[in-house]
């Protein structure tokens, strides 16, 4: 009897809060569905084949997005142990901004750099890749890395890529500026459908490539010590899941822009949600979560406001705010 | 030698390097003004008014601003007992700019000093919001503090460009705020003169801002209301970005890399360290802007852009520096 009892317990404690974690996941997903579902179809006018095509592409950028963003955000809060950082600190966003604004400046917004989806995506993506692949170098040549000093340095040098942009910005012939301008914002909507297959393709190599590794990720939660004794290799395995999160960050700006405080919202949003802190619901569960969001707030924003503002400004001042909250908030705890 | 020999020639030295640069700054220009001239007092009368309208009240700004905005940051770092805390670091540039953006919307009429209250009011809004949050943030890891701010400035800034976005008013901003010297006249810098005052007051509770800087109950048990300290610290500081940001625009990391500089090689007391900051400040200001001025002469780039890439080489170069001793003590 006390037995039954005891496994019963058991059973509660284990399988009870996993069912219900299902159920929320499972709510998630729904949500996103239908926002996704609702965005291509509501308001069409005209051509429903050609409409429908248009918004598909937009609704992969925005699974892309959300899949990346999230991931590289989980990965690297479980790397950094710390959950109110965001992979887009070390000046990826500056660097894409600055770069932006340097085609159009040296090369003109004629130039294929510029109009051609692919050579632009590529061009964005190679150097985001090499400058985050100079600094992920710098972590990890001395053996004592502080992952906190090698952050500071990249926000130093977004900060500096800014300086460079607001000047160049600021003698931009006003034209040229608002071209630039609709490429500073992350926007689902100018994605190309090359650039689209390219950076799913990446995407896809990337998370290939950190598959194995996340397995570990729950025991590297524990800290460096614990993981070392519970067998981990552990330089080996975070040197590999670095290097995914650098790449899943790179791609995403590449593709659709700078969304600093994605990532951010999505994580905390399904730890508050799912409050489980295993890998396995919190990688999908971030995932559906960011999904939900950005589906949400494009169909709020495109379809039913019909706002001036991209999606991904409301994204980064709803994520900031909660980022303050989250200071706060783990502060008073 | 005696300390106070050092620091008298120490003080020379960089009186000396300030008053260079100033003739330089106000001779260096595209209207030929020699320094000849100007001692013979042979000017013409339209090189007496190139002097008098844009010449001195460039010199004058940099200096004020550079002096202003270092002795900010030392303040700052003093406070919440960080070195990699400033305006720039801590949100309150940000703050500033989005008081600017407020002021342009809602108050298009509104003169400079207004502009400037409402700018001021929000840049200690921000500073206030910082050093709160640094008090309850419990890891107080040294390179941490600075990325909360970061962070927390770029919040301030979203809100700032999805505001100006929605105005179209992006590129009058990015205009406005980045930092340059080229679009100071008469009439148009005086708000800089706030500095003045301030930097009195600064000096006035120098030691106290050096006793807050060993923390709360040790500031209190000395006797000092810790309170009142901190919250004249930020008045200063958030006045001082307010005004800089407002004539000058944005001079990132110079109320990072200057007050470091000097305690680099002076030590933390902040009385005896306020003038040279003061000094140096204006010093790194005018060189950056004569620089910007003489490297592709007839034409001139802006302060911002010259001390944002001296600035944050500096403080790169400060933090790899650190990074290393840290490594070996280790």
């Amino acid at each position: 009897m006390s037995g039954l009892v005891s496994r019963a317990l058991v059973k509660e404690a284990v399988v009870g809060p996993r069912a219900g974690v299902r159920a929320r996941l499972a709510a998630v997903a729904l949500a996103a569905l239908i926002f996704l579902a609702l965005y291509l179809v509501l308001n069409i006018r005209g051509d429903w084949q050609f409409a429908v095509t248009r918004r598909l592409l937009v609704v992969g950028a925005v699974v892309l997005a959300a899949a990346a963003t999230g991931g590289a955000t989980v990965i690297f809060q479980t790397l950094t142990h710390n959950h109110i950082l965001t992979p887009s600190v070390i000046g990826l966003d500056s660097l894409y901004v600055l770069m932006q604004t340097l085609v159009v400046f040296a090369l003109g917004a004629a130039s294929p750099a510029w109009t051609d989806a692919t050579v632009h995506f590529l061009l964005s993506t190679a150097l985001l890749v090499l400058f985050a692949g100079l600094l992920y170098q710098r972590l990890f040549r001395s053996e004592r890395h502080n992952v906190y000093v090698v952050l500071l340095i990249g926000l130093i040098a977004g900060t500096f890529f800014q300086s460079v942009a607001s000047f160049l910005q600021m003698i931009l012939d006003p034209n040229e500026f608002l071209i630039t301008q609709s490429r500073l914002f992350a926007t689902f909507n100018n994605v190309r459908a090359p650039a689209l297959a390219l950076a799913a393709g990446a995407l896809a190599l990337a998370a290939l490539y950190a598959a194995p590794y996340c397995k570990y990720l729950d025991v590297l939660g524990l800290g460096r010590e614990h993981a070392i004794n519970l067998g981990v290799d552990y330089n080996r395995v975070v040197r590999r899941l670095w290097l995914a999160v650098i790449l899943l960050t790179a791609v995403t700006t590449a593709l659709v822009g700078p969304i600093t405080f994605l990532g951010l919202l999505a994580v905390s949003l399904a730890r508050q949600l799912l409050r489980d802190y295993r890998h396995a619901t919190l990688l999908p569960g971030t995932f559906l979560v960011g999904t939900a969001l950005l589906g949400g707030g494009l169909l709020l924003v495109e379809r039913l406001l019909v706002f001036a503002v991209p999606v991904s400004v409301i994204v980064n001042l709803a994520g900031g705010v909660y980022f303050l909250y989250l200071v706060l908030k783990e502060s008073q705890a | 030698m005696s300390l106070d020999k050092r620091n008298a020639l120490q003080l020379a030295a960089l009186a000396a390097t300030l008053l260079a640069l100033s003739l330089a700054s106000l001779f260096v220009g595209v209207a030929d003004i020699s320094p000849v001239d100007a001692l013979l007092f042979r000017l013409t009368p339209i090189q007496k008014q190139i002097l008098a309208i844009t010449r001195v009240p460039r010199l004058l700004s940099a200096v004020m601003a550079g002096a202003a905005l270092s002795i900010a940051g030392l303040i700052m770092q003093q406070l919440t007992r960080n070195k990699f805390v400033s305006p720039t670091t801590a949100g309150t540039m940000d703050a500033a700019r989005l008081g600017v953006l407020v002021a342009l919307i809602a108050f298009p009429g509104a003169t400079l000093l207004q502009k400037t209250a409402i700018a001021f009011a929000f840049a200690l809004a921000g500073t206030f919001a910082f050093v709160r949050i640094v008090e309850r943030i419990k890891f107080k890891n040294a390179t941490f503090i600075p990325l909360v701010g970061l962070m927390f400035g770029n919040i301030v800034s979203a809100v700032t460009t999805s505001v100006a976005y929605r105005y179209d008013l992006l590129q009058s901003l990015v205009t406005w705020l980045h930092g340059d010297f080229s679009m100071i006249l008469r009439g148009r810098y005086e708000m800089l003169y706030v500095g003045v005052p301030l930097i009195l007051v600064a000096y006035v509770y120098a030691d106290r801002f050096t006793i807050a800087g060993m923390g709360d109950s040790f500031a209190t048990n000395l006797g000092l209301n810790y309170r009142h300290v901190v919250n004249v610290g930020l008045v200063i500081v958030a006045a001082v970005s307010a005004a800089v940001v407002l004539t000058v625009g944005s001079l990132p990391f110079l109320g990072l890399v200057v007050p470091n500089i000097v305690t680099l090689y002076r030590g933390d007391n902040v009385k005896y360290n306020i003038l040279h900051v003061a000094l140096l400040g204006a010093v790194f200001v005018l060189a950056c802007d004569t620089l910007g001025r003489v490297i592709i002469y007839p034409y001139e780039v802006s302060v911002g852009l010259t001390m944002g890439i001296l600035g944050s080489g500096l403080f790169l170069l400060m933090l790899l520096r650190r990074n290393a001793r840290g490594a070996q003590a280790a």
